[in-house]
């Protein structure tokens, strides 16, 4: 997937954006070196079943990735993502274990998937009106679920840990298709979907103009509040939806666990991918790129038995390289 | 007496273009000192090259008679000048006392900060310009006025001998600009040195002994303000003569006006805010009405109203079609008006977007198909336009940051046309381009009001809009004050009509 992916924003960004080869070849670098490294020194990296893993647990990076992508496209960003993956990955379990699933099991499984993507949606909602409308800065706005979100999540849980056998809903996480898990696709297509709208459609123009430059887009028409407020609630929704695969791949829920020190990994892999932090451009599939990136940086570090703690300095070192490659760009 | 600021034949150029050829500047100490000038004169390249902002390329300069050269502000600032810039560099989440003493607060024995002492120090420095306030409050709770005589006091406080105010009455009322000319008299009295900036002539006669008059990157006179008037100012300004500005008259005034179209536009009585405050006049289809006025009359502000940037306290807007005042620029453009600002790079370009996604960037809502943009129409459209326009590229997809001015104003230009607009306004639309640019670009809006156009045209290139426009209204603190017909329209007759002052009749 990732090949394919690559080859499309090889493509793409080449012929738009000549100056981003530096840091589209930082990252894709910082893939070869782990390639190469894991192929020498992790046992069985190249077994379908390390694919599947990895593809498995990129997904959900992945996901938060591309909506981190849209809204620091606009020159913002997106704390609460984590937050917004914990509630609803809390709210899935307790809608399709509710007694109204239990009596009307198709109605109930689609609410369980619907009602939590509705709630994340006006999380973004929220915390875009506070940024387009009230213009409080993004990373006060978003801070507001960031520590609230998980909260809520919590109380409806009890703060219980919430396990549940439910073959359907676990469809998203565990499935696979080609021997690829589910999501994988899924994150392929939805990725597909709006690399399509930033390239070819006025929404997405709208977008990078906004980010480019706030006060000409207003000036030329654009609706400056409008798309800012789609970014942040799309950023959720995608939040959300990773949120429901850690759920359904582990067959449990904990609501202080899912998605936390996600919207770190988000910003990473954004920023490994490309995007620029003033806003202006959109590398979707440089985020998936860099989303791979800290993913099999986790992974090799844990199969080859490195501590957590050492995974977080080397989290930092590709931070560190990604914007030392943007600030050579910039030079 | 010994100069305090001595400048002489300053040179600077901005990527070859020159800002300042032959600038000179000459303070003494414990005047109040005067820089006027038009946009782009090279004012405040000068500031800034006295500041340490910029480095000169030329000349000589010289602080108490000795070569002065800054490295940076805070070089000036150690050497005695201190900048008291429109945007105040203050805190207003701290302490009056605090925005005061910053960096030399009195210690104690231990080494921590001697507040009694510090309050003492800020309260008798604000009190020796009769102001009376609690500095233990927190800056930002006071009005303006009072922060922008704070950053005076600490200046004085850091022992400056020259304070230079940039636009320091832009935002304070009446009231509050007798209490800054009281301390600007008391740093006089004090023997500091005050160069001060402003549009508002009529201040300068308040306060200045003496006036800097610069044009075209040069300084062009220096006058005595007690042995000029405002006649004189206007003229050195502009680099016209006095007696041809005042002979000329306003006879032209009541001239007979050609019918063109249909009256598309109408402003009546519009304020909205300090810098506008009574506009009214009519556009129709076909003709080019020209907004004349000196910088701070109010023209840009007449255009933002227009076009739905800023909210109207008074008066009334009708948009062609019909419609009432504009709420945003997409309601205005959806009302068929459209808008070349000033700012190009603030509010014209996307840089980094492509020629062909700026071109587009306001017809894109009527390039929409089947979900998503009409990429063959798009490319259609902007080839005509490159064609048509003569925009010199590489290609229609590179960044429009690496055209040049000319080229990017014609982009700029041609994402209205795209649209159709019934109205187009031009604020500055030839500034900053070249002069074969400029024709071009005069033609294009010519023949756009040759197919039925009409053009508001704001320019402070009297030139321009003698050409160009079929009208002029002549706009002065706010108001649009007369109104010229463009037949037979001299240059002469437009200044004299900016510079006409009702109460006070040139000689």
């Amino acid at each position: 997937m990732s090949d394919e992916g690559m080859t499309v924003e090889n493509r793409v960004r080449g012929k738009r954006e000549p100056m981003a080869m530096i840091s589209r070849h930082g990252g894709l670098a910082a893939l070869a070196v782990l390639l190469i490294f894991n192929l020498l020194v992790t046992p069985n990296f190249l077994q379908a079943q390390t694919l599947a893993v990895n593809v498995s647990q990129v997904a959900t990076i992945a996901l938060v990735a591309v909506g981190m992508t849209l809204v620091i496209a606009t020159g913002g960003i997106d704390l609460s993502v984590g937050a917004v993956m914990a509630l609803s990955g809390a709210m899935a379990p307790i809608i399709f274990t509710s007694e109204f699933a239990q009596a009307y099991p198709v109605p109930g499984l689609a609410a369980a998937f619907l009602l939590p993507l509705v709630a994340a949606f006006c999380c973004g909602m929220f915390n875009g009106a506070l940024v387009a409308l009230l213009g409080v800065q993004p990373i006060i706005a978003t801070l507001i679920f960031f520590i609230s979100g998980r909260g809520v999540a919590q109380v409806l849980t009890n703060g219980n840990l919430q396990t549940f056998t439910n073959p359907s809903f676990s469809y998203i996480g565990t499935a696979r298709l080609l021997g690829i898990p589910v999501q994988g696709w899924l994150v392929a297509l939805i990725a597909a979907v709006i690399w399509y709208v930033i390239r070819y459609t006025a929404s997405g123009r709208y977008l990078l103009a906004v980010g480019g430059n706030e006060r000409a887009a207003r000036m030329a028409g654009v609706p400056v509040t409008r798309v800012k407020i789609m970014a942040y609630a799309t950023c959720s929704v995608l939040s959300g939806l990773s949120g429901l695969i850690v759920v359904a791949i582990n067959s449990a829920s904990d609501a202080a666990r899912i998605g936390n020190l996600m919207e770190l990994d988000a910003i990473a892999a954004a920023v490994v991918g490309g995007a620029v932090l003033s806003g202006g451009r959109a590398p979707i599939w440089g985020a998936i790129l860099g989303a791979v990136v800290i993913q099999l940086v986790k992974y090799t570090l844990l199969a080859n038995g490195v501590a957590d703690e050492i995974a977080l300095i080397a989290k930092a070192g590709i931070i560190v390289a990604a914007v030392y490659a943007q600030q050579m760009r910039k030079g | 007496m010994q100069q305090l600021v001595s400048m002489r034949q300053v040179r600077k150029s901005f990527a070859g273009v020159p800002a300042l050829r032959d600038a000179s500047l000459e303070i003494v100490p414990g005047e109040v000192h005067a820089l006027i000038g038009q946009n782009g004169a090279g004012k405040s390249t000068l500031i800034k090259c006295l500041t340490g902002v910029h480095r000169r390329d030329g000349g000589q300069v010289s602080l108490s008679g000795r070569e002065f050269a800054a490295d940076s502000p805070r070089d000036a600032q150690d050497s005695g000048i201190a900048t008291i810039y429109q945007e105040l560099n203050l805190v207003p989440l701290r302490s009056v006392t605090e925005n005061i003493v910053m960096g030399a607060e009195p210690k104690n024995r231990l080494g921590l900060i001697d507040w009694p002492a510090a309050h003492r120090r800020a309260g008798e420095m604000l009190s020796r310009f009769g102001i009376d306030i609690d500095v233990r409050q927190r800056l930002g709770r006071y009005p303006a006025a009072i922060q922008q005589l704070v950053a005076i006091a600490r200046a004085v406080s850091l022992d400056a001998r020259l304070v230079i105010m940039d636009e320091p009455t832009s935002s304070l009322d009446d009231r509050e600009i007798e209490t800054l000319f009281s301390v600007v008299r008391n740093l006089r009295a004090e023997g500091i040195s005050v160069l001060y900036v402003s549009h508002f002539l009529d201040e300068l006669f308040q306060i200045c002994d003496r006036v800097t008059v610069m044009r075209d990157g040069c300084t062009v006179a220096v006058r005595e303000i007690a042995r000029t008037d405002k006649l004189g100012l206007i003229a050195d300004m502009l680099g016209r003569d006095r007696n041809e500005i005042s002979a000329s008259g306003m006879t032209a005034l009541d001239g007979p006006r050609g019918e063109v179209g249909a009256e598309i536009l109408s402003l009546g009585h519009v304020a909205t805010g300090r810098s506008l405050r009574d506009a009214s006049l009519t556009v129709r289809q076909g003709e080019i009405v020209g907004l004349g006025g000196l910088l701070g009359s109010g023209r840009t502000e007449t255009a933002r109203a227009i076009f739905g940037l800023d909210s109207l306290k008074h008066g009334e807007i009708t948009l062609p079609g019909g419609g009432g005042a504009p709420r945003s620029p997409a309601d205005a453009i959806a009302a068929g008006i459209g808008f070349v600002a000033e700012d190009r790079k603030a509010e014209g370009i996307v840089p980094d977007m492509s020629v062909r996604e700026n071109l587009t960037l306001a017809l894109l809502p009527r390039l929409r198909h089947a979900g998503g943009i009409d990429t063959r129409r798009e490319r259609e459209i902007v080839d005509h336009f490159i064609r048509a326009l003569g925009i010199k590229l590489a290609s229609a997809d590179q960044p429009i940051r690496q055209l040049s001015g000319g080229n990017q104003q014609k982009v700029l230009l041609a994402r209205w046309l795209a649209t159709r607009p019934d109205l187009l306004i031009l604020d500055e639309p030839t500034r900053g381009v070249d002069v074969g640019a400029k024709r071009e670009i005069q033609a294009i809006i010519r023949d756009f009001v040759a197919d039925g156009g009409a053009v508001l045209l704001i320019s402070s290139e009297f030139e321009e809009i003698v050409e160009g426009a079929d009208r002029v209204i002549v706009m002065q603190e706010g108001r649009s004050v007369s109104e010229l017909p463009g037949e037979g329209l001299t240059e002469s007759a437009l200044i004299a009509a900016i510079a006409h002052v009702p109460d006070e009749v040139p000689a």
